[in-house]
């Protein structure tokens, strides 16, 4: 339990730098220690940062984990998922919320708790699971809700909550080249200084590495790209005297800044994508391979400072990680002159995201780097060219860069000799939902799905949802399709629905994500999602009609069209591969063919006819 | 034989209809070819058969729907005109108003009331708790956008459909900014 509304300002402001551009950073500290971002402070920091006011706003207001109002000295947030539904997550809640005489979405009468839903943290494989005040508890039971429920009720502070509530196994039930053989730190650096900057590009490039955030990109080019392009540092030697350029932290004495740094290399760590979990065990047990291949690329594009974008979610993991970087700049694997190379400085810190899956596309990850709200960019220019800070920057995936250090420590062939042609290396596939053992599997790509389902414990699987709901809905009917790139590309998420599930609900679960992390910047996507999500409520009201079935193809054609980013294009996806592989979850529950209202007529007077008294014949309507 | 055509506003600023009177002389050449039913222009009080229908605005009370129900019974084409009749527009800014605050708003405290009283009068319609648009209640057949759409777009949309054809508007009459 934090001691809340006492905020150091200053301090907090002082510590990262005094620069806007890391708002995101700033906003989280003063939550963490006021508990709330009061709106005077929203003027405070406007004065001690030198910026308007409505742009400190912007963002606040932007991040699902920033609010105004206090949400007590214990803050709960049980994950949305699907998988956490069918785990039973709704009524563990209400019994929670009756434990605690608690209404959800309402500070108690005591101003000690208050209990909301989130969107999945990470933990499908260990669902129902729960963040209290930002800190992941899994393997939600009756038992450990009547523990949290006595710990609260006794204002417990959470540092001293037995911490088998906080324990998380990392689930690896197959393990491969990644994850199964052993990792000397330094071992990949060493290999990398050996064979020279352009030979491990090379390198790289034979291993033929596609990006593991599930879109594939092929990673020597975005580094090749990267490497090439000019960064300020660059121009300004051109133009003159260098001019001393302070990272991203300028001026911070207790981690080692260098100044100079103008290309950037960014590692994705906001797994947000619902049912993927495979960074989590990465940067839980395997973070010097992640920190590692994040210091290859630094040497093979240039970069002096690294970032890892960590999903606030995972704030679990951030002392753990911190404590790696620290052992790794002693080892001198981080810090000035790298293994004694002169000139070879780089160090990486780590920044926590605030709850918003959009972040997860890189352009407005970086948005979110630079302390704005998480909006995609337009591109071109891609981040290559024109990333963090205008920079050049390479954003790739957790994953990625822990293959990377594989390949600068084994060789590019190495690689290439695991997988498909097109799709080569392992993958680590999130596995969760109806199965015996959900876990991480790390397979060779061109698994086919058959195969997993044997691995997972689930051979009467009905259907399984690949890469989340952003990915791809597949039914019984094509079990013997492959993960790849080539057929079915994945960020890792594989969810389990047994034949007693209902696809329909799964859908719903994953238009009502889409309508919530939208981020709003453009109309099509912003409305799309909430009109989809509404006619899917309609439709599970048990209102639906042909005419709204037609009304969802169309909103579909237009977030697929119109949609300024991913999350629009692929937000309707679920609803599409759902009503066309298992269109019987939708024709039950239509009710008419033509036309079905879309809200209760009659039941829409209720409140007016309250108000006036009246009870007329005209006071109410038919809802035929 | 001309087509018929009836309108009307539901919640909505008549901002529509002004918008379709700014056909101005071409609106002579268009009663060549439709014949106006129950319309602010003819101020018929109810349609009869039409082969289209046009509506201006969003649903806020219990008379709306009547009327709605009216011209969907009524009428081959059902079009919502504007932005009200399609997503709800300004009249819709109350959904997030609490209809009681409204209420005491407009009859308890508002400036210059003095022991007001909410009335219930059967003849007043009764407000919904919140304003929807059209395809919300009725199936509607095509809409035409707009705060308010041009006359030009109306002009076209109108005769496109009275030649018998699928209406079609440029994407300068459908660009707005």
């Amino acid at each position: 339990m934090t001691e809340h509304n006492v905020c150091d300002l200053p301090g907090i402001v002082a510590r990262w730098g005094k620069d806007p551009a890391n708002m995101v950073q700033i906003l989280r500290d003063v939550q963490e220690s006021c508990g709330t971002i009061p709106s005077d402070t929203l003027d405070q920091l406007a004065r001690l940062l030198g910026v308007p006011r409505v742009r400190i706003e912007a963002t606040a207001s932007f991040y699902h984990f920033f609010h105004a109002e206090s949400h007590g000295a214990y803050e709960i947030l049980f994950s949305d998922n699907i998988i956490d539904h069918m785990a039973g997550k709704e009524a563990l809640k209400q019994y929670f919320c009756e434990r605690l005489w608690l209404e959800p979405r309402k500070l108690s009468e005591d101003g000690l708790v208050y209990v909301d839903d989130t969107a999945d943290i990470g933990l499908a494989d260990q669902a129902p699971a729960m963040l209290v005040n930002g800190y992941a508890v899994p393997a939600l039971d009756h038992a450990r809700l009547d523990l949290i429920a006595e710990l609260i009720r006794a204002k417990k502070p959470l540092g001293e909550w037995p911490p088998m509530l906080f324990e998380i196994p990392d689930n690896v039930r197959l393990a491969g080249p990644l994850m199964g053989e052993p990792f000397a730190p330094g071992a990949a650096l060493q290999a990398t200084l050996a064979r020279g900057a352009e030979a491990t590009l090379a390198e790289i490039d034979a291993a033929n590495l596609r990006g593991r955030g599930g879109a594939g990109f092929k990673t020597a080019t975005k580094w090749a790209s990267c490497r090439k392009a000019e960064g300020e540092a660059l121009l300004k030697k051109h133009a003159g005297p260098p001019q001393v350029f302070l990272g991203p932290l300028g001026g911070e004495p207790s981690e080692a800044r260098f100044s100079g740094g103008d290309h950037y290399v960014v590692c994705n760590a906001d797994e947000g994508e619902p049912g993927t979990f495979k960074d989590r065990v990465l940067l839980s047990s395997h973070a010097d391979l992640v920190f590692e291949g994040m210091t290859v690329c630094a040497r093979v594009i240039g970069a002096k400072q690294g970032l890892i974008y960590l999903r606030g979610e995972y704030k679990n993991l951030l002392e753990k990680l911190k404590s790696v970087l620290a052992r790794r700049r002693e080892a001198n694997l981080l810090g000035r002159n790298i293994l004694g190379e002169q000139g070879f400085d780089f160090d990486i810190e780590i920044h926590l995201g605030a709850g918003a899956y959009i972040c997860g596309e890189e352009s407005a990850l970086i948005e979110s780097l630079e302390g704005k709200p998480g909006k995609p960019r337009n591109r071109p220019p891609f981040p290559d060219r024109c990333g963090y800070r205008n920079q050049p920057t390479v954003v790739n995936n957790v994953e990625t860069f822990a293959c990377a250090a594989k390949i600068a420590e084994r060789g590019g062939a190495w690689f290439a000799s695991i997988g498909t042609a097109q799709s080569t290396g392992s993958k680590l596939i999130s596995i969760s939902g109806d199965c015996q053992r959900p876990g991480i599997y790390e397979v060779p790509f061109g698994v086919t799905v058959q195969q997993l389902l044997i691995d997972c414990g689930a051979e009467d699987a009905h259907a399984v949802q690949v890469s989340g709901p952003s990915g791809t809905c597949i039914s019984y009917r094509e079990f013997d399709r492959r993960i790849a790139f080539e057929d079915l590309p994945t960020a890792g998420a594989f969810m389990v629905f047994s034949p007693e599930r209902d696809m329909f609900e799964v859908a719903r679960n994953f238009s009502h994500f889409f309508a919530h992390e939208s981020c709003g910047f453009c109309t099509p996507c912003r409305v799309g999602t909430s009109l989809l999500r509404n006619t899917m409520d309609k439709l599970a009201a048990g209102k639906g009609s042909a005419y709204d079935m037609h009304e969802m193809k169309n909103i579909m054609r237009i977030l697929q069209d119109m949609s300024h980013c991913g999350l629009g294009h692929t937000a309707a996806n679920p609803v599409v591969q759902t009503m066309e592989k298992f269109p019987d979850a939708y024709e039950k529950r239509l009710k008419k063919l033509d036309f079905e209202p879309a809200f209760d007529l009659d039941g829409a007077l209720t409140t007016a006819r309250l108000i006036t008294g009246r009870d007329d014949e005209w006071a109410h309507l038919d809802n035929d | 034989m001309k087509l018929k055509v009836a309108t009307c506003s539901l919640a909505g600023c008549f901002g529509c209809h002004m918008s379709l009177l700014d056909i101005d002389e071409k609106l002579f050449d268009l009663l060549k070819v439709v014949e106006f039913d129950r319309s602010p222009i003819t101020d018929i009080k109810h349609c009869g058969p039409c082969d289209i229908g046009i509506v201006e605005g969003g649903v806020c009370n219990a008379e709306n729907v009547h009327v709605l129900k009216e011209f969907r019974k009524n009428c081959k084409v059902l079009v919502a005109m504007g932005a009200c009749a399609i997503t709800g527009g300004i009249p819709a800014l109350r959904n997030n108003v609490d209809l009681w605050d409204c209420f005491q708003e407009v009859y308890h405290y508002g400036i210059g009331l003095e022991n007001g009283q909410i009335p219930n009068d059967p003849e007043l319609p009764l407000p919904f708790d919140k304003v929807h648009p059209i395809n919300e209640v009725v199936r509607i057949d095509y809409f035409l956008p707009g705060c308010p759409p041009s006359a030009d777009a109306i002009w076209k949309f109108l005769t496109d459909l009275a030649a018998g054809h699928e209406p079609k508007l440029d994407y300068e009459m459908l660009h707005y900014d």
